[in-house]
């Protein structure tokens, strides 16, 4: 029951053109981001450090961990959007009626739901992932600088990218249950990932006692999880942002994931279906 | 086919806050024959459907198949097929990819599918997306939906809605057919003309209220006799007291079970003067609207 309900989801999701619409601009954009940032810091970093501006001080180990989690921490918000779509676009076109005639039991519906974002979550996180290391290894190699990509411990960051992404993807479910208006719910999410989230940690950063709070962001978590930033090595090279440890992180990405779900269940998931 | 059942409602309530939708209806749908599920806009007929189906949750009272609520079947898709008046698809997803997601989510054949989409005359279109669909064809495709589990129930929610006239022709030929096979079959319909010539047994609601259920042919009110007189009062009691079933109209009086010169003669015998007296044939949807009221409420 449960296997024919998540194989529906997928079936679902490959029926319609948004999920490879959505995947080509999401690594069009992690391509644009990570390379500017391997050329930017690879090519030119080398000059403004030897100048002595007061260019972001970077160290050279660091640089391919921001690089390549640009993945998941400027390509998060697309499995948020994906998650969110997937579960807005039942209630705006009323396919919750044939769903739920199909399978009358919602709990399980909603599971499935989960269960597929999450699967095509960590798929997009390696879609980023290829783009972020594909480019940005190649211009750190061609300007002379160590890739990493011998390293374990980059392994580790990169299968903690896909992790971020896929609990991203829920998140995106839960929210779609939470605030069932397409419209609403899509601009809520850039609001608060594009706008009132980068403000938040930058405000919380300025003071001990919020830094303490701001850890606790959702984009604070994600990047916690991944272990490394290109949004935590700005702020925190200026300031004094405190991260959570990686484990930590994921269980608070996590929590919110599920929080949000089971607070959409109870909400309009229950609701009757007119 | 899977086995048919009947369809027992039983003090079906459902209040949308204010709204009181469906009050207390009870009823039951019989195998091999099609019953009209028949009352104006707004009479509740949607809102008793989806609580059939458990997509609404009732207020009060029980909806069952066979002694089983819809939530509670083995294999809900392939026990009941429904065709519901919204129209339920993903614009961007063709007819073929429709079927198919519900289809795997409830277990059934793949190669219904395509047998369905056949069956409804859809087959040549059943890669375009749903969105560049006209309303007819949408309707189709809400009842492949129906067939795909090859149902012993069918529950239609204004199935004839925007089909043309070979369309309606066709469907009517079919829900009789389906009814012919032994299947239950349930339509709705505001119109009772609309399925007149396709159902047998009725159910009619007004004002989410039952008013009438039974058989089609016992609803034709047959003939009655509009007659007035200058001395309306006058001719109304001399009527009654004569033993005449007699209804007070805006511009006369009518009588039912009495022929015309049955009730000549009672005037006659009272002595008062007739300005009027037509024998008036009711037919079936002057009966329906006598029933749910001046055309219920908008
Ligand atoms: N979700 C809802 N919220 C509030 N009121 C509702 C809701 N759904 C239906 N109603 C009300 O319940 C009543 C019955 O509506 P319903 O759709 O069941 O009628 P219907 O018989 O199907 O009418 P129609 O012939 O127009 O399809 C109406 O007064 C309607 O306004
Ligand atoms: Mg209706």
């Amino acid at each position: 029951m449960f296997l024919r309900a998540v194989r529906s989801e997928f079936q679902k999701i490959l029926t319609v053109r948004m999920w490879w619409v959505l995947l080509i601009v999401l690594v069009g954009y992690v391509a644009f981001t990570s390379g500017l940032l391997a050329g930017v810091f690879g090519g030119l970093g080398d000059q403004l450090a030897s100048s002595g501006g007061n260019a972001p001080d970077i160290t050279d180990a660091a640089l391919p961990p921001i690089i390549y989690s640009i993945a998941s921490s400027i390509g998060y918000v697309f499995p948020v959007l994906f998650g969110t779509l997937a579960t807005t676009s039942e209630f705006r076109h009323q396919t919750l009626t044939p769903t739920f005639l199909a399978q009358p039991h919602r709990g399980t519906v909603l599971g499935a739901k989960l269960v597929t974002l999450a699967v095509f979550g960590a798929l997009y996180g390696i879609a980023a992932l290829v783009a972020s290391v594909g480019l940005g290894a190649s211009i750190l190699s061609a300007t002379g600088h160590s890739t990493a990509l011998g390293d374990s411990d980059t392994w580790a960051l990169l299968a903690r990218v896909v992790l971020a992404m896929a609990i991203w993807a829920i998140i995106g479910v839960g929210l779609g249950a939470l605030i069932p208006s397409q419209v609403a719910a899509i601009v809520i999410v850039l609001a608060f990932t594009q706008f009132l989230e980068p403000i938040l940690r930058l405000m919380t950063s300025l003071a001990d006692w919020a830094a303490g709070i701001g850890q606790y962001l959702p984009g604070a978590a994600s990047d916690a999880l991944v272990g490394s930033s290109i949004f935590t090595s700005m702020t925190a090279a200026a300031s004094g942002a405190q991260s959570l440890e990686w484990w930590q992180g994921g269980l608070v990405l996590f929590g919110m994931a599920i929080v949000a779900a089971g607070l959409g269940y109870l909400t309009s998931w229950r609701k009757d279906v007119t | 086919m899977s086995t048919s059942t009947t369809i027992d409602v039983r003090g079906l309530s459902k209040s949308f806050g204010q709204v009181q939708a469906v009050t207390d209806l009870s009823f039951t749908v019989r195998p091999g024959v099609v019953t009209g599920f028949l009352g104006p806009n707004g009479a509740g007929k949607t809102t008793t459907l989806r609580m059939l189906l458990g997509l609404v949750r009732p207020s009060g009272g029980s909806a069952t198949f066979g002694g089983r609520a819809y939530r509670e079947l083995a294999r809900p898709l392939a026990t009941v097929g429904m065709a519901l008046e919204a129209s339920s698809f993903h614009p961007g997803r063709s007819a073929r990819h429709h079927l198919s997601v519900y289809g795997t989510a409830a277990g059934i054949a793949k190669n219904r599918v395509d047998e369905v989409l056949g069956q409804v005359g859809l087959g040549d279109f059943a890669d375009r997306r749903v969105g560049g669909y006209s309303l007819g064809m949408r309707q189709r495709l809400g009842l492949a939906f129906a067939l795909l589990g090859d149902p012993g129930v069918l529950v239609l929610d204004e199935p004839v809605n925007g089909l043309d006239p070979e369309g309606i022709k066709w469907i009517r030929s079919f829900l009789r057919q389906l009814a012919g096979e032994g299947r239950t079959v349930l339509v709705s319909s505001h119109l009772l003309s609309e399925v007149q010539q396709s159902v047998d047994q009725v159910v009619i609601i007004s004002r989410g209220e039952l008013v009438y259920d039974g058989g089609l042919a016992a609803l034709d009110g047959g003939t009655r006799i509009l007659v007035d007189s200058p001395d309306r009062a006058g001719l109304e009691s001399a009527l009654r007291s004569a033993g005449a079933d007699v209804l007070a109209l805006e511009d006369g009086l009518a009588v039912t079970g009495s022929s015309a010169a049955d009730v000549g003669a009672m005037a006659l015998t009272a002595g008062i003067p007739l300005s009027r007296l037509t024998p008036e044939h009711t037919g079936l949807e002057k009966a329906f609207l006598d029933l749910v009221g001046e055309g219920g409420r908008p």
